[in-house]
């Protein structure tokens, strides 16, 4: 499961504890957010509890020889729109997505298997491209794919109502605009020997701790937003997504000594750092002043009422290490191509009025940072 | 850079703790300003005699209930297709949301604009924009009617729930029972209608008022104009937003607005209706107008125990709400408040616990 959700302590989920599940699945379940917590931790881990699985984390260990864990194992889907975006697509998204998830657990990706449900109509070079796409990206992180799957899907017609010649003229329809895949990749990978004793885990984190990021936050959730052009903004943002395990090799070869690390995809980094904080039992802070983020990302955020700390990340890690050894991670991680704009955002400390996770804010004040409720809205301005 | 705006913020916070010597209440009128006062630890550092209440600048969070459920009930008819702002989604009807309704086969469409509702005109079905918002959305809104009667795109009609934020205002300065020293004015709306809409606010009510943008920065030194005015006793409507809101504003957009609308009283959730604060189309675009093309039964509102309009007066703040953050959360609103990434209730939630 790779919405890193665990069943939270019961003190701090008390307040919810009086709401029911909702009688229909809405969109908001698939958020990121706490809705998305409850149905796994109400309905999947209900059904499907084992030991392994209840950790929680982006991949699973597996013992395969009997020893200590050797393996990781992980599966995601995909669903994105557009499927095309500034310098990436779903094929690319759904290497990185998988390969980042075994990456950050210390794991070499090995190999992966896809699996596509394409709604009819979709245009052979649009599946082209994004094969293509994946092939390119699989490559780069050094993985093979090795089985796979296809199934085709009617298509309803209220869903993408055929454009007339008139409103074809007032918008105009590109490449992928109305078509549709999910693609579902699955992956194994080998655990470093140097992560393998103990493995990452949020078990490992103390007080005093430092939290790094390898770059600018929000690129992803910005790319997509501005790539729907239902906006009217000048500015072009790029994804981020990117896969993780070159970053995260150097930082092994260089006996780099890292106590966890996660992706802050869906959630952003206030969901992931949430996520670390209760799954540690301890508290983090962060500097508002020092989470490195792109002025038009920032610029789009506050004009659609959008908090940075809440969107996805594609190529992102959170990496939490022992104060003493933050610096020489940070300097190794600023040399990366994918880390150039790497910083230490702050530390872990003890939990305060049963809250994991507290911003630093720039006019130097503190608040809670909470996980994501719900959707961000664009606001009606 | 960083290190100097949070030495401004210093600075300016210090004056404001300077200035206040007796208990002031000031009402931060848009949603925009609420969340960002919020977000930044604004109203931490404020003195404790310094009250900041929120307003009703919050485009989902005034809209009537009854609006709500006429949104609802055409969902049901399944006669329309429903073009929406994400915000109005979950906003709780009587009976239900669009977003459970939408979960049971509705024809709901979220849009970011209101032209992209054009694009679900279809033959068989007419589109039906859910126009709600303030002088803001109002004019691309105009812009969208206007192509549409252009092209000659007969299936499209919107449902006109627009706000005006003059009047409200004007209802909020004249309740003595509020006692609000001062406004803080909205940047957004200011920049399409400029400042001499709100001159009343100073020539009947003596409130001084700053219209002030978004960043903490400018919400420290809106908030320290107007204490500066209490102090000095000479109230006016002092522009900190000079960047982007002129005198007049913006007269296109007023133009606009002009020629596809008329003032109409209007129906605000806990403030009531107020005369002229609502917007209907001009005899030209009437056609356009869903209220009129679709008759929807609407259901008599339950109380739900929801706060809401308090809230938008200013006479409580979210955790006096006996419901906030109990059973009402964002997952799970009963009121629009905990909705709208600008309503209150939403922002002391995410911010403020
Ligand atoms: S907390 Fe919820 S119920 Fe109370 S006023 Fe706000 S929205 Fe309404």
């Amino acid at each position: 499961m790779r919405d890193k959700s665990k069943v939270k302590s019961q003190k701090s989920k008390a307040k919810s504890q009086t709401l029911k599940l909702d009688s229909r699945i809405t969109l908001d379940y698939g958020s990121g957010g706490r809705k998305m917590h409850r149905l796994i931790s109400e309905i999947f881990i209900k059904h499907f509890n084992n030991p392994i699985l209840r950790k929680f984390e982006d991949s699973a260990e597996l013992e395969i020889q009997k020893s200590k864990p050797d393996y990781c194992f992980t599966i995601d889907s995909y669903v994105v729109k557009p499927i095309f975006f500034p310098d990436s697509d779903i094929g690319k998204l759904s290497i990185c997505g998988t390969v980042n998830d075994l990456a950050v657990k210390g794991a070499k990706p090995l190999y992966i298997a896809v699996s596509f449900v394409i709604q009819e109509g979709m245009s052979l070079p649009s599946l082209e491209k994004i094969c293509a796409s994946i092939a390119n990206t699989a490559k780069s992180a050094g993985v093979m794919i090795v089985t796979g799957d296809t199934k085709v899907i009617e298509r309803h017609s209220q869903d993408q109502p055929r454009p007339s010649r008139i409103k074809q003229e007032i918008f105009s329809y590109e490449q992928g605009r109305g078509e549709e895949i999910i693609i579902t990749t699955c992956g194994i990978g080998k655990i470093l020997p140097d992560f393998r004793n103990p493995t990452l885990s949020a078990k490992n984190i103390n007080i005093g701790d430092k939290v790094l990021i390898n770059g600018n936050i929000g690129d992803h959730e910005g790319a997509i937003i501005l790539a729907r052009g239902q906006f009217d903004f000048k500015a072009r943002i790029k994804s981020d997504c990117a896969p993780l395990y070159g970053l995260i090799e150097t930082l092994a070869k260089a006996k780099c000594r890292i106590k966890m690390m996660r992706d802050p995809t869906r959630g952003g980094l206030a969901t992931t750092l949430n996520e670390i904080a209760d799954a540690a039992k301890l508290g983090i802070s962060i500097n508002e002043t020092d989470i490195p983020m792109q002025k038009s990302v920032k610029g789009i955020s506050d004009i659609l009422g959008f908090d940075p700390l809440y969107m996805a990340n594609e190529g992102k890690v959170v990496i939490i290490a022992d104060a003493k050894d933050a610096n020489r991670i940070l300097r190794i991680m600023k040399k990366h191509p994918l880390g150039k704009n790497s910083a230490i955002i702050g530390e872990v400390i003890r939990r305060k009025h049963g809250l994991g996770v507290w911003l630093n804010t720039k006019i130097g004040s503190q608040r809670p940072l909470l996980e994501l409720e719900g959707f961000q809205i664009p606001r009606i301005c | 850079m960083i290190k100097t705006s949070a030495k401004t913020a210093r600075i300016l916070i210090d004056k404001i703790n300077e200035v206040v010597k007796r208990p002031i209440k000031l009402m931060e009128v848009c949603g925009t300003h609420t969340n960002a006062i919020s977000a930044s630890g604004i109203r931490q550092s404020m003195p404790k005699k310094l009250q900041l209440l929120s307003g009703p600048g919050c485009p989902v969070c005034v809209t009537a209930q009854s609006d709500i459920d006429w949104v609802i009930g055409l969902a049901r008819t399944d006669k329309a297709v429903i073009a929406t702002f994400g915000d109005l989604m979950r906003v709780p009807g009587t009976e239900s949301t669009l977003e459970k309704e939408k979960a049971q086969g509705a024809n709901i469409r979220v849009v970011y604009s209101c032209l992209d509702s054009l694009k679900y005109a279809e033959d068989k079905k007419p589109a039906v924009f859910i126009g709600v918002g303030f002088e803001t959305t109002a004019p691309t809104i105009a812009g969208t009617v206007i192509k549409a009667h252009a092209n000659k795109i007969k299936n499209f009609y919107v449902a006109p729930f627009f706000k005006l934020i003059p009047p409200a205002l004007r209802v909020i300065a004249s309740n003595p029972g509020l006692k609000i020293d001062g406004f803080i004015l909205p940047g957004h709306v200011s920049t399409i209608i400029g400042k001499r809409p709100y001159q009343f606010l100073v020539d009947q009510y003596r409130k001084p008022c700053a219209i002030t943008g978004f960043e903490a920065l400018d919400i420290l030194q809106g908030i320290y104009l107007i204490l500066k005015q209490l102090k000095d006793r000479k109230p006016e409507i002092a522009i900190q937003y000079e960047r982007s809101v002129n005198q007049q504003g913006n007269l296109t957009a007023q133009k606009i607005i002009k020629a596809v609308f008329k003032t109409t009283h209007a129906e605000w959730r806990g403030l009531g209706v107020i005369k002229d604060s609502g917007l209907l189309f001009a005899n030209k675009f009437a056609r356009y107008d869903a209220r009129a093309h679709f008759t929807i039964k609407v259901p008599k509102p339950k109380p739900t125990g929801c706060r809401c309009g308090d809230v938008l007066l200013g006479s409580i703040i979210p955790p006096q709400c006996g419901l906030f953050a109990k059973i009402c959360t964002p997952s799970n609103p009963i009121g629009p408040c905990m909705v709208s990434s600008e309503g209150a209730c939403a922002a002391y939630y995410k911010y403020e616990r």
